[in-house]
C-alpha cells in the first residue's frame, strides 16, 4: 500500500520537471472526462462489480469530483494502479488525480514533486492475532512471528516499533494481502499486522472473526488522500474544495437527498454559499455556481461514503473513530467556506 | 507334442498387470504404496471440497451458510459462486457485453488464419486470409473504421508496386528502399485523409471503438499473448540469421540486441513499458498501454526465439550450407528452401517452450495495473461479497490456462510426428 517506488518516481519526476503543465482543468473540460488512478482492487476503498463499474470509498471521491466539474458523476475513467506505478502514472500525466489510500508523507509531497489536498481516511498501522493466544496488547508480542508485506513502510514501522519497546519478532514475509490471509488463518504467523482498515476487512472475511482480535495499539500514523501533480493550483484548489465540500456537507447535514431542497431552504449562509445560491464561489475556482450540489449529489456528503462502503453496516464494519467530525471527537475539519 | 496351455494365472490379466508393473521389486512395492497413500490422500481431501460446493450463493458468507446447510456443520467446501457470477469478467475484462460476439469472431477467425499455417494439407489460398487478418482483428477487437485497415493495407499494396517496378530498373536494393520510403509517405500523409474519405462515402463499415482500458481477462491475455507470439517468431528468425550472418554491422546489431533483450528481466521492460514511455514521449501523446505492453514481449520473445532458432541453424551439418550455395541459390532462397525448414523442424520444441512460456509471462502485466486474469481476482476479491475467495479463483485460471497451454504441447507433438523424416 505504501510501498514506495521512490527510485523509479523520482528519476521520473526528475525528466518531467522540466515539462510545462498545462492547466489540468481546460484539458480535462476538453477531453470530458477525469481520469482518476485508483487502486486495483481494496476491499471498500476502490473495486470493480461484475459489470466492470468501479465503486469504493475512494472512487466516489472521483465521482463527486467529475460531478463537480460536469455535473456527470459518470464523467470519470479510472486507471487501475499497483503501488509501483501509481505515482509515475499521474507524474506523467497519465491521470489527472490519484485517489488511491496513499499516504502522505514529507518525501512524497516534497520530493516527488504531488500536492496532496487533504486527508479523506485516517488510517494507522495495528495488529491483528488469534484470540486463543491470549493476548490483549502489543507489547507482550515479544518474540511473537508476524506476517508482514515486504517492501512497504509498514516493515520499517515494525521494525521501529518494536526495537523501541525492547521486542524481538520473527517476520514471515509475504508479498499479497490474500496471502497474508492465508498464512495468518493457517496459524503459520502469531501477528498480522497492516494498516487497521486493511486488518478489519481480512478480519471480516473469517469464519469465525471473533477468533481475532485486533490488538489496540496503533503504531503509526498513516492520513490517507487524494493527490494532484505539483505546479496547477486551480486543479489542486478544485480536488481540495471537492474534499472540504463533502466534509461540510455532512457537518451542516446536507445529504445526497435533501440537498436540492436545502438549496431553497436553507437559512444558513455557509450552506447558501457552499450550495450557490449565495455569492460567486464557482466563478472563483473556475466551475459553475452549483458544483458543490452536483458533488454532494452525485454519492452523498463524507459521511454518506463513508457509511455505504467502510462503515459500520457493511462487511468491513469500521467505526468512523479518528474519521469523525471534529464536532463528535474526530479529527476531519474542513476550513471554513467563505 | 504337449498343447500349449494358457499362462499361469499370477501372470496375466490384472493381477499380472500389477506384479509386472507396480510390485517388480521390493522398492517398486514400496513406492506403489507410498503413492497410492498420497494420491489417496489428495482425493480425499479435495474432491468432497470440491464437490461440495455452492453454485448460487451472492457472498462469501452465503456461501459458507449453504455449505453448511448442505452438508452439514464444519464442512469446508469450495464456493464456485463466484466464479458463476464472475466468469464472464475473468473471460473478456470490461469489454462491453453486447460486443462479445467481437472477441469471440477474433478468436474463431484467427484459428481460421492461423490454420493454413498449422496444416499445411490446407489450401495455400487460406494463407491470403492470414495475411490480412491482423488487421481484421484489430479491427474487431479495437473497433472504429474498417477503412483505417482498408487504407493501411493499401500501403502494402503501393509498397508492393513501387518494389516490383523500380527493382526491375534499378536493382532489388534501391527498389527495397524506394518501397519502404513510398509505404511510410503513404501511411503518414495519405492514408488518415484517404480513410476518413471513404468512412465519409461508406460510413457503414463502423463498429463501437472499445478502448484498450476496457479490455481484460483471459482475452488480454490472448491479446498480448496471440499477438506477441505471431510477431516474434519471424523477428526471431531474423535475428537468428542476422546473428550468424557475415555483415559486421547487422551482426553486431543483432547479438547486441539479443544479448540486452535476454539480459533484462520480462517485469523491467514491462517497467519501461508502462512508466518510462510515458515520460519520453511528449505529454498528450496517448500511445496506448497495451500495444506498448505488446511490443516489448515480443521484443523479449524474439530474441529468446532468435536463440533457440540459432540452436536448429547450427545443429544443421555445414553441407547442406554449402549444398545451397553450389546449387547456386541466393542468400534469401538458400535460407527458405534449403536451411530454415531443416533449422525450424529440429527447433519445433524449444519455438513451442517459448511461446508457452511467453503466454503465461503475459500474467505479468498484473503488475503494471493491467487487469488480466491475475489481475482481475484481487479486483474481485476487492469486492466486499467475495474478500476471502482465493483458491475457487486460481483453480478457474489455472484451467483455462491449462487448455491453452496443453492444446499448444500437443499441437508441437503432432508437428514433430509429422515432419520426422529420420527412420530410428
Amino acid at each position: 500500500m505504501r510501498l514506495k517506488s521512490l527510485i523509479a518516481a523520482t528519476t521520473v519526476v526528475g525528466l518531467s520537471a522540466g515539462m510545462s503543465v498545462a492547466a489540468t482543468l481546460d484539458d480535462v473540460k476538453a477531453k470530458g472526462f477525469i481520469q482518476c488512478g485508483v487502486n486495483t482492487g481494496l476491499v471498500g476503498f476502490a473495486a470493480p462489480d461484475a459489470d466492470g463499474k468501479w465503486d469504493g470509498f475512494d472512487v466516489d471521491y472521483c465521482r463527486a469530483l467529475a460531478a463537480a466539474i460536469f455535473g456527470d458523476p459518470d464523467a470519470v475513467k479510472f486507471t487501475p494502479t499497483t503501488g509501483k506505478t501509481r505515482f509515475t502514472a499521474l507524474a506523467s500525466g497519465e491521470i489527472d488525480v490519484l485517489a488511491r489510500n496513499t499516504t502522505w508523507t514529507f518525501s512524497r509531497d516534497v520530493d516527488l514533486k504531488f500536492t496532496f489536498v487533504g486527508i479523506n481516511y485516517y488510517d494507522g498501522q495495528g495488529f491483528m492475532t488469534h484470540e486463543s493466544l491470549g493476548i490483549n496488547s502489543a507489547t507482550e508480542l515479544d518474540g511473537a512471528t508476524v506476517c508482514i508485506q515486504t517492501g512497504t513502510t509498514t516493515e520499517l514501522n515494525l521494525a521501529d516499533y518494536f526495537r523501541a519497546n525492547g521486542m524481538s519478532y520473527e517476520p514471515v514475509p509475504i508479498e499479497t494481502n490474500a496471502e497474508a490471509r492465508e498464512q495468518f488463518f493457517a496459524e503459520a504467523c502469531d501477528v498480522y499486522t497492516t494498516d487497521r482498515s486493511g486488518l478489519a476487512a481480512t478480519r471480516a472475511t473469517a469464519e469465525d472473526p471473533n477468533a481475532l482480535v485486533v490488538l489496540p495499539e496503533i503504531i503509526s500514523k498513516e492520513p490517507l488522500g487524494p493527490l494532484v501533480r505539483h505546479g496547477d493550483d486551480q486543479w489542486a484548489d478544485i480536488a481540495r474544495w471537492v474534499l472540504n465540500a463533502l466534509i461540510i456537507a455532512e457537518e451542516k447535514g446536507i445529504t445526497q437527498a435533501n440537498a436540492k431542497s436545502m438549496m431553497g431552504s436553507t437559512n444558513d449562509p455557509e450552506v447558501a454559499r457552499l450550495l450557490g445560491t449565495e455569492g460567486e464561489y464557482g466563478a472563483m475556482i473556475g466551475l459553475s455556481a452549483d458544483w458543490a450540489l452536483h458533488a454532494i449529489e452525485a454519492r452523498g456528503n463524507y459521511g454518506e461514503i463513508f457509511d455505504r462502503h467502510i462503515g459500520p453496516d457493511t462487511a468491513i464494519a469500521l467505526q468512523r473513530g479518528e474519521n469523525a467530525l471534529y464536532t463528535e471527537g474526530g479529527l476531519l475539519y474542513a476550513p471554513p467556506f467563505r | 507334442m504337449l498343447s500349449s496351455r494358457p499362462a499361469p494365472n499370477r501372470h496375466v490379466g490384472l493381477v499380472g498387470w500389477a506384479r509386472e508393473n507396480l510390485f517388480s521389486t521390493w522398492l517398486n512395492s514400496i513406492l506403489t504404496f507410498l503413492s497410492v497413500f498420497v494420491i489417496g490422500f489428495v482425493v480425499i481431501e479435495v474432491v468432497p471440497w470440491i464437490i461440495q460446493s455452492s453454485w448460487t450463493a451472492t457472498s462469501l458468507n452465503e456461501c459458507r451458510a449453504a455449505i453448511i446447510e448442505a452438508y452439514g456443520e464444519g464442512t469446508h467446501g469450495a464456493c464456485w459462486a463466484v466464479i458463476r457470477e464472475r466468469y464472464l469478467q475473468l473471460l473478456y475484462g470490461f469489454y462491453p457485453s453486447d460486443a462479445y460476439w467481437r472477441p469471440n469472431l477474433a478468436l474463431v477467425l484467427m484459428l481460421i488464419a492461423i490454420a493454413p499455417i498449422l496444416y499445411p494439407v490446407l489450401p495455400r489460398k487460406m494463407l491470403l486470409f492470414s495475411a490480412v487478418y491482423p488487421l481484421l482483428g484489430i479491427w474487431l477487437l479495437w473497433g472504429g473504421s474498417l477503412w483505417t485497415m482498408i487504407s493501411i493495407l493499401l500501403g502494402f499494396a503501393i509498397g508492393y508496386i513501387l518494389m516490383a517496378a523500380s527493382s526491375r530498373a534499378f536493382g532489388t536494393l534501391t527498389g527495397l528502399i524506394t518501397a519502404t520510403l513510398g509505404i511510410i509517405i503513404y501511411w503518414i500523409f495519405a492514408a488518415v485523409p484517404l480513410s476518413e474519405l471513404l468512412q465519409s462515402i461508406f460510413p457503414r463499415l463502423w463498429l463501437e471503438p472499445v478502448e484498450s482500458a476496457r479490455f481484460g481477462g483471459f482475452m488480454l491475455s490472448t491479446t498480448i499473448g496471440v499477438t506477441g507470439i505471431v510477431s516474434s517468431l519471424p523477428l526471431g528468425i531474423l535475428l537468428a540469421l542476422g546473428r550468424k550472418s557475415d555483415l559486421l554491422i547487422v551482426k553486431a546489431i543483432c547479438i547486441g540486441f539479443i544479448e540486452f533483450i535476454r539480459g533484462v528481466p520480462l517485469i523491467t521492460l514491462l517497467f519501461v513499458a508502462s512508466t518510462l514511455l510515458n515520460i519520453f514521449l511528449p505529454p498528450g501523446t496517448n500511445f496506448d498501454l497495451i500495444l506498448r505492453v505488446i511490443i516489448m514481449v515480443t521484443l523479449f520473445s524474439a530474441a529468446y526465439l532468435a536463440e533457440v532458432v540459432r540452436g536448429g541453424l547450427a545443429s544443421l551439418p555445414r553441407g547442406q550450407f554449402e549444398a545451397a550455395d553450389a546449387l547456386g541459390l541466393d542468400y534469401w532462397k538458400s535460407m527458405r528452401l534449403v536451411v530454415l525448414p531443416q533449422a525450424l523442424k529440429v527447433s519445433i520444441p524449444g519455438i513451442v517452450s517459448s511461446f508457452i512460456a511467453l503466454f503465461k509471462d503475459t500474467t505479468l502485466v498484473s503488475i503494471i495495473g493491467l487487469l488480466d486474469p491475475l489481475g482481475l481476482t484481487n479486483s474481485i476479491r476487492a469486492d466486499a461479497d467475495w474478500n476471502g475467495i482465493i483458491w475457487e479463483l486460481y483453480v478457474f485460471v489455472a484451467l483455462i490456462f491449462f487448455v491453452f497451454c496443453f492444446a499448444m504441447s500437443r499441437y508441437s507433438m503432432y508437428l514433430e510426428r509429422k515432419l520426422k523424416t529420420s527412420h530410428d
